[in-house]
């Protein structure tokens, strides 16, 4: 395999591996369950897009990637089911989202 | 370079359970557990790589049609106390 090609993958991994700690750290530090559905959908799209990009790279042209690609397409489709199927029971069990001006917001 | 997203994967897991483990309403704790299921999946995918045997892949696509069936499963029951609730039957 090519230096570029390995160089490219290198980075697509470890910029996935950041992002999914960052969507996990926001899923910990975020204030209500909205906001953490926000932080939570960044590992959903963004780390573990460039992650599998990054092992689709690894991968060269083969069936792991063509695997790789299935997975993603699953990632892309099926988190926004669950995040809108949350959200939607969230606001049918009356819970709201917290505004900037709640005095609960603050801290 | 797998270690390191290993690594990673692993770090947001645990803070994934926390969340979990913390709550405080049944709703984080679903999002939690969709989060840690996605992170597993993640996590088949590199120590397959890691170890050299791609099949694993095959279990963390089974996991993440799994994961997404109960996900949507846990939120139908909590937001219509039934799991055999037919919305389409209940408006006529």
């Amino acid at each position: 395999m090519s230096l570029a090609v390995d160089l490219a993958s290198w980075a697509l991994i470890l910029a996935g591996s950041f992002f999914t700690v960052v969507g996990a750290l926001g899923l910990v530090r975020m204030p209500d369950i909205f906001t953490r559905m926000h932080a939570a959908s960044v590992t959903d799209t963004v780390g573990a897009g460039l992650l599998v990009l990054g092992m689709v790279l690894q991968a060269g042209i083969s069936l792991t990637a063509l695997k790789l690609a299935i997975l993603l397409g699953l990632f892309f489709f099926t988190g926004p089911v669950v995040t809108h199927a949350l959200a939607q029971t969230c606001l049918h069990e009356k819970i709201e989202p917290l505004l900037a001006d709640d005095p609960a917001a603050a801290d | 370079m797998f270690i390191a997203a290993a690594a990673a994967i692993l770090v947001a897991l645990s803070l994934a359970l926390a969340r979990a483990i913390w709550g405080p309403s049944v709703f984080d704790r679903v999002l939690a557990g969709n989060s840690v299921g996605i992170l597993a999946i993640l996590l088949l995918a590199v120590v397959g790589f890691l170890t050299g045997r791609p099949a694993f892949l095959d279990i963390a696509l089974t996991y993440g049609l799994l994961n997404l069936i109960g996900t949507l499963a846990v939120l139908k029951f909590f937001r219509h106390g039934d799991l055999a609730y037919d919305v389409e039957e209940r408006k006529g």
